[in-house]
C-alpha cells in the first residue's frame, strides 16, 4: 500500500432512515496523518457519517474503503482490528467501571487472554499480559493528565473529565484512524484548549489520523488540515479551513447568514452542482 | 499522588502488579486468608481428634447442624456466583438458574452411576454439561433483552424441569437418582465435617477463578456489554458472543453447585429445582450485591441463615405462654417465605447495591479510623 493512497475513501455514501435522508451521496477522502474536520448544522448528518465509518450503521448506498480494503459490510466490532477507533457525541463510558478499567477495555482486541486463561491468571501468562498492557494504558493516562482519577468510578466524574477518559479509551485501541464526535462540546474554554492540544499531539506525535466533528469554528480553523461541510446530508464544501470559512454558501448554510442584507453573491468557489445543492438547502431552511 | 479511592494512608503501590492484586489491601488479604485457615483448622481438628468435638467452642465446628448450613452456603453460593456473572456482571436476566443447578446435580450422579466416573471428576464434568445446556438455551436468549429474556429463561426453566421427569434413563424419572459421596485416594467425604471441607475447597477455588475472570479481558468485556453495549461494540467486543458466554459460565457454576448438592444429599429428585429456587438465587445476588463476586457469597449466607434465625425466633416465641397460637404453629413455613420476600424488597429499596457495598463502606470506615470523617 502506497503512502499516497488515502487512508479513508468514502465513495458516494447515502444513508436513509425511512423517508429521512441522513446522507446523500457523500464522497470524500482522508489522507494519512490528516486532522480532518467535519462541520455542519445540527442534523446535517455528521454523526451519521461517523456511524457509517465505525460500522454502527451500514450505508444504504455507496462504499467505504479503509487502507484500500472495502469495509462497508464489516461488523462494528471487527473494525478495531483494522485500525478504527472512535468517541461518541453523548457520553458512552462504562459507568460502573473505574477509569483504568474503562481504558483497559480499549485493549480488548489486542489482548489474547480469554475467560479460561484469564480465570487461571497466574498460570497462563494472563497476568503478565494484563500488566504489559497496563503499562501502555498508564502512558495514555499520563498523556491525558488523568492519573489522579484513574481509580475513580467513571460515572461519578465531571463532564469534561468523562470526555477525556473517553478519548483515552479510544486511544487505547491503538487506532490508525480516530473519529472524534464533538470532543469539546459542553466544555469551558480552558478544557477546550486542553482538549485541542491533546488532539494536535495525538495527530502529530502519536501519528494518528483524526476525523473530528466540531462546532467551535475557532478550534476548527486553528487545528484542522482540511474541513468538510455537511448540510442536510449533503457535502456542500470541502477544502482548506480558510477556503471553507470564506465560502459564501457555507456562510449561508452553516453560519446562518441568511438574513444579512441582500448583496450579490460572489461567483461560487464550489462546483456548480454543489452550489445548487447549497442553495436548495438554504431555501428549505428558510421554508421551515 | 492523590487517589480518590478509599485506601489507608501510606499504602502506596509501587508497581502495577501490586496494584492489581486479588485483595485490595494487605490487611484484607491477611484477614481473609486467616479466616479461611482458621475455618479449616477448626473443622479439621475435631475431625482428626474426635475427642476435641466435646470441647465448648470447637464442638460447634463438629456439629452437623452448623456444618450443614456451611455446606448449603457453599453449594448455593457457587451457583449464586454463576448467576451474578450473568445478571450482575453482564446485565442479563435469568429465571431458570435452578434448572441448570438441577442439570449439574443429575449429570454428576448419572456420570458416576452409569459410567463409573469418580465423583471428583464427575463434578467438573457435570459443570461442563450444565454449561453446554446453558449455551444451548443461551444462544437464542442472547439475542433478546429485558422482559422477553425473562420469559425465555422462564421457558427454559419449565422445559428442563419437565425433562427431569421424562428422561428416565438420565434422572431416574419421578423416583429420582441416588448419588455417591466423593472419594479421593480412598478417602471418602461422607460425613458433614469432611464434606464441608470438600465443598469449601471447591467454593474457594471457584471464587478465586471468578475474581480473576473479572479482572481480565473477558470479565471486563462482560461488564462493558452491561454498562454500554454500543461502545462495547466499538471497543471490538462481539456482543452476542459475550452474552452467550455469560450464559455458559453461569450454567457452569450452577452445575458445579448442583453437583455438590447431589453428592451431599446423596439423592437427587426433580422437585428440588423449581422456579422457587431460581427466584431464591436471584434474591441471593440482589441481597449480596449485583456485580460482586464476594456479594454472591454474602447474599447466600444471608438467605441460608435467615430462615434458620426466623425458625429460632419462632421457637422462642412458641415457648412463651401465648406461643401455641395457631397462626404461629401453622404459619412457620409461610413466615419464612414472607421473610425472604420482605428481605429482598427491603434491600431493593434501602440497599440496592447489596451487602457487598455495605461491607466496603464498613471497611473503608475502619481502615481510616479514627479519622473517618
Ligand atoms: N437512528 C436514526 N433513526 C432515524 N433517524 C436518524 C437516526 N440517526 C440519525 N437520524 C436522522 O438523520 C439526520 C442526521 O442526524 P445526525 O447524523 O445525528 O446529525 P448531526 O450529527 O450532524 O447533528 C437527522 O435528521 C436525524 O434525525
Ligand atoms: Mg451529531
Amino acid at each position: 500500500m502506497s503512502e499516497k493512497q488515502p487512508i479513508l475513501d468514502v465513495r458516494d455514501v447515502s444513508l436513509h432512515f425511512g423517508g429521512v435522508r441522513a446522507l446523500s451521496n457523500v464522497a470524500f477522502q482522508v489522507n494519512r496523518g490528516e486532522l480532518f474536520a467535519i462541520i455542519g448544522p445540527n442534523g446535517a448528518g455528521k454523526t451519521s457519517m461517523m456511524n457509517c465509518i465505525s460500522g454502527r450503521y451500514s450505508p444504504t448506498q455507496g462504499r467505504i474503503f479503509f487502507k484500500g480494503q472495502d469495509i462497508t459490510g464489516l461488523p462494528a466490532n471487527r473494525r478495531t482490528e483494522v485500525g478504527i477507533g472512535r468517541t461518541f457525541q453523548n457520553l458512552a463510558l462504562f459507568g460502573h467501571m473505574t477509569v483504568l478499567e474503562n481504558i483497559m477495555v480499549g485493549r480488548h482486541h489486542l489482548l489474547r487472554n480469554n475467560f479460561l486463561t484469564g480465570s487461571l491468571y497466574w498460570f497462563t501468562g494472563a497476568r503478565d499480559e494484563e500488566l504489559a498492557h497496563r503499562r501502555a494504558v498508564e502512558e495514555i493516562i499520563d498523556f491525558l493528565e488523568i492519573s489522579p482519577i484513574r481509580k475513580a468510578t467513571a460515572g461519578t466524574l465531571s463532564y469534561g473529565l468523562r470526555k477525556r477518559v473517553e478519548l483515552a479509551r479510544a486511544i487505547a485501541l491503538k487506532p490508525d484512524l480516530i473519529l472524534l464526535d464533538e470532543p469539546m462540546a459542553g466544555m469551558n474554554q480552558e478544557e477546550k484548549e486542553d482538549m485541542a492540544r491533546y488532539i494536535v499531539d495525538l495527530n502529530e506525535e502519536w501519528g494518528m489520523t483524526v476525523i473530528m466533528i466540531e462546532h467551535d469554528m475557532g478550534v476548527v480553523m486553528d487545528i484542522s488540515s482540511r474541513v468538510m461541510v455537511l448540510d442536510f446530508g449533503q457535502r456542500i464544501a470541502l477544502g482548506l479551513p480558510d477556503e471553507v470559512i470564506n465560502d459564501p454558501y457555507v456562510r449561508k448554510a452553516y453560519l446562518g447568514e441568511d438574513d444579512t442584507p441582500d448583496e450579490p453573491l460572489p461567483p461560487p468557489s464550489v462546483p456548480p452542482e454543489l452550489a445548487a445543492v447549497a442553495e436548495a438547502n438554504a431555501a428549505r431552511r428558510a421554508a421551515r | 499522588m492523590a487517589s480518590v479511592s478509599m485506601r489507608p494512608c501510606g499504602d502506596f503501590r509501587t508497581s502495577y502488579k501490586d496494584d492489581s492484586r486479588l485483595f485490595d489491601t494487605a490487611l484484607t488479604a491477611r484477614i481473609g486468608i486467616g479466616f479461611l485457615l482458621a475455618l479449616y483448622l477448626l473443622v479439621g481438628l475435631p475431625l482428626a481428634f474426635p475427642g476435641l468435638a466435646d470441647w465448648p467452642v470447637l464442638g460447634w465446628f463438629a456439629d452437623s447442624y452448623f456444618l450443614s448450613l456451611g455446606i448449603q452456603i457453599c453449594l448455593y453460593g457457587v451457583a449464586a456466583m454463576g448467576l451474578n456473572i450473568l445478571v450482575g456482571f453482564t446485565g442479563q436476566i435469568s429465571l431458570g438458574h435452578a434448572a441448570f443447578f438441577g442439570v449439574g446435580a443429575f449429570s454428576s450422579a448419572w456420570l458416576n452411576n452409569t459410567w463409573g466416573i469418580p465423583v471428583v471428576l464427575a463434578i467438573p464434568l457435570a459443570g461442563l454439561m450444565a454449561a453446554a445446556v446453558g449455551l444451548l438455551f443461551g444462544a437464542p436468549a442472547a439475542r433478546i433483552k429485558g422482559l422477553y429474556l425473562a420469559i425465555a429463561t422462564l421457558a427454559a426453566q419449565f422445559i428442563i424441569e419437565d425433562l427431569f421427569v421424562r428422561l428416565d434413563w438420565f434422572t431416574g424419572g419421578s423416583s429420582g437418582a441416588m448419588a455417591n459421596a466423593p472419594e479421593l485416594f480412598g478417602f471418602a467425604f461422607d460425613t458433614d465435617q469432611t464434606y464441608f471441607l470438600f465443598a469449601l475447597t471447591i467454593t474457594i477455588v471457584l471464587t478465586v477463578l471468578a475474581t480473576n475472570l473479572m479482572r481480565t479481558r473477558d470479565g471486563r468485556a462482560l461488564v462493558a456489554v452491561r454498562d454500554h453495549y454500543l461502545s462495547a461494540e466499538v471497543m471490538g467486543i462481539n456482543l452476542t458472543r459475550y452474552r452467550v458466554m455469560s450464559f455458559g459460565l453461569a450454567a457452569f457454576y450452577a452445575g458445579i453447585g448442583g453437583a455438590l448438592y447431589a453428592h451431599y444429599l446423596m439423592f437427587v429428585s426433580a422437585e428440588a429445582f423449581t422456579i422457587l429456587l431460581s427466584i431464591q438465587f436471584l434474591g441471593m445476588i440482589i441481597i449480596g450485591g449485583l456485580g460482586s463476586v464476594k456479594g454472591s457469597i454474602l447474599g447466600t449466607i444471608f438467605m441460608v441463615l435467615l430462615p434458620e434465625v426466623m425458625a429460632g425466633g419462632m421457637g422462642m416465641l412458641q415457648a412463651t405462654e401465648w406461643g401455641n397460637q395457631p397462626f404461629l404453629v401453622n404459619g412457620l413455613a409461610f413466615l419464612r417465605e414472607m421473610a425472604i420476600g420482605a428481605a429482598i424488597i427491603l434491600f431493593l429499596i434501602f440497599e440496592p447495591d447489596g451487602l457487598a457495598h455495605r461491607w466496603r463502606q464498613i471497611r473503608a470506615y475502619w481502615s481510616l479510623y479514627p479519622f473517618s470523617h
